[in-house]
């Protein structure tokens, strides 16, 4: 490569010889969309500039090169305009080109407008702030009062109460110690009442004293009698009952 | 009971325009007149009468800070008078270093917006990626859907904070397209002139 392949571009997508930058663009490890054409037209015709004298044998070589890259570049921006494109009359072409060039002219001025409007804001200086307006409450409170509101929240800084764990500890009697003592009562009486026999018990014992009571009427060892709900239970001998009954009847 | 002579009389709305500039002193965002009704729970047309008032108490040559009509809403700014002061405090990330295919493709999409790279890259004949990320990134454009169809390129639009930099009072502020550059008329004449020449 000579002279045109030394040019060293400085642009956006591309820094170094023009050179390296075709051996890129051939690897397709650059987008031929990323790179400006003018400004690389721009360097070389500075290049040309700075030497004084018209190197056309470069000149023809950098034509050659950049109308390629051109057409690359055209290729991969319109793709799919191609075929259209090319059924156009030369007539129609140009009206297509024109109507291209103007909007892109268009937005080149409004460009230059933004820029002279943004030079005029200068001494604007404000607040960016990255907080986002807060979200709408659906539901509005009503009217609260402070004092109260504190009260509540007063509650809630309290220490909760402690929590007992006495049940953990609860020790059950077991059922066979109920069991030998009804029948040992029963031995002497006849019969008994059971909330007079347990009354001074605790809930637990009791509980597993009436566990004992329906384990012993299961198997047929006591007779149960009450005479509504949470009235008195009476317990007998089943014998006991039987001969009561016998005696109501007989008399 | 004799009543005393009060001088000074609470005007209502001089009481809802203080209301106003305690919600403006805490926004990072212009608010428009129905988000400033909300906020201090009033009616719009006394909004804006009372934003009238703080709008003659905030000018320019008066306060420091002022009242500006700007992005759809009402903000404070600090007065262009000391702008040399706030410059030797502030930066101005969003503006800093705009270069020229930036305010090509943010000119595209505030006039063509919602529109995709691939539009944008065939109105400037140039790829518009790292010119539409940089515009993202300074939160002058955002994305806003995208083309319709499978696989369609995401589009963009203009933001709020766009017509702040830009001091618009919204879009509609920015010049007609029409009256920028020259027609495709022009243009086809100057092309025509061109090809004469160079068949002559």
């Amino acid at each position: 490569m000579t002279a045109v392949g030394e040019l060293e571009l400085d642009l956006d997508a591309f820094e170094g010889p023009f050179d390296l930058l075709l051996t890129l663009l051939l690897k397709e490890e650059l987008e031929p969309a990323e790179v400006d054409m003018a400004a690389i037209v721009v360097a070389f015709v500075e290049r040309l500039a700075e030497r004084e004298e018209l190197d056309l044998e470069a000149c023809g070589e950098f034509l050659v090169l950049i109308a390629a890259l051109l057409e690359l570049k055209a290729r991969a921006l319109f793709p799919d305009e191609e075929a259209e494109l090319a059924e156009l009359e030369p007539e129609e072409a140009a009206e297509e080109l024109a109507r291209r060039l103007a909007e892109y002219r268009r937005m080149k001025e409004a460009a230059a407008w933004l820029a002279e409007r943004l030079a005029g804001e200068r001494d604007r200086y404000f607040r960016v702030g990255p907080a986002p307006i807060a979200p709408r409450p659906e539901r509005k409170l009503a009217p609260q009062d402070p004092q109260q509101l504190a009260a509540t929240l007063r509650l809630l800084a309290e220490p909760p109460p402690q929590l007992s764990l006495a049940h953990m500890s609860l020790r059950f009697p077991p059922v066979s110690q109920f069991l030998e003592r009804f029948r040992a009562v029963l031995k002497r009486r006849r019969r008994f009442d059971f909330d007079a026999e347990v009354g001074s018990l605790s809930r637990v014992d009791q509980a597993v004293a009436f566990l004992a009571l329906l384990e012993l009427r299961k198997t047929g060892e006591i007779a149960l009698e009450q005479a509504a709900s949470f009235s008195p239970i009476r317990v007998s001998r089943p014998d006991a009952e039987r001969g009561s009954e016998w005696i109501e009847r007989s008399a | 009971m004799d009543r005393t002579l009060r001088l000074i009389t609470a005007n209502p709305v001089d009481q809802l325009a203080r209301t106003l500039e305690a919600v403006l002193v805490v926004a990072s965002a212009p608010l428009s007149v129905e988000e400033l009704a909300q906020a201090a729970d009033d009616d719009p047309e006394r909004i804006e009468l009372a934003l009238g008032l703080l709008s003659d108490r905030f000018r320019e040559g008066r306060s420091g800070i002022v009242l500006e009509h700007v992005a759809g809403g009402y903000a404070y700014r600090a007065s262009r008078e000391a702008a040399e002061a706030c410059e030797r405090l502030f930066e101005r990330p969003v503006e800093r270093g705009l270069s020229g295919p930036a305010l090509e493709t943010l000119s595209i999409v505030a006039y063509l917006g919602p529109c995709s790279r691939p539009e944008i890259a065939r109105i400037r004949g140039v790829a518009a990626d790292s010119a539409v990320a940089g515009l993202l990134e300074r939160g002058l454009i955002a994305e806003a859907g995208r083309d319709d169809g499978p696989g369609g390129a995401v589009r963009y639009r203009t933001t709020p904070l766009f017509e702040r930099v830009f001091g618009l009072e919204s879009a509609a502020a920015l010049p007609r397209l029409d009256d920028l550059g020259e027609t495709t008329a022009d243009i086809r004449e100057r092309l025509h002139s061109v090809a004469v020449g160079k068949t002559a």
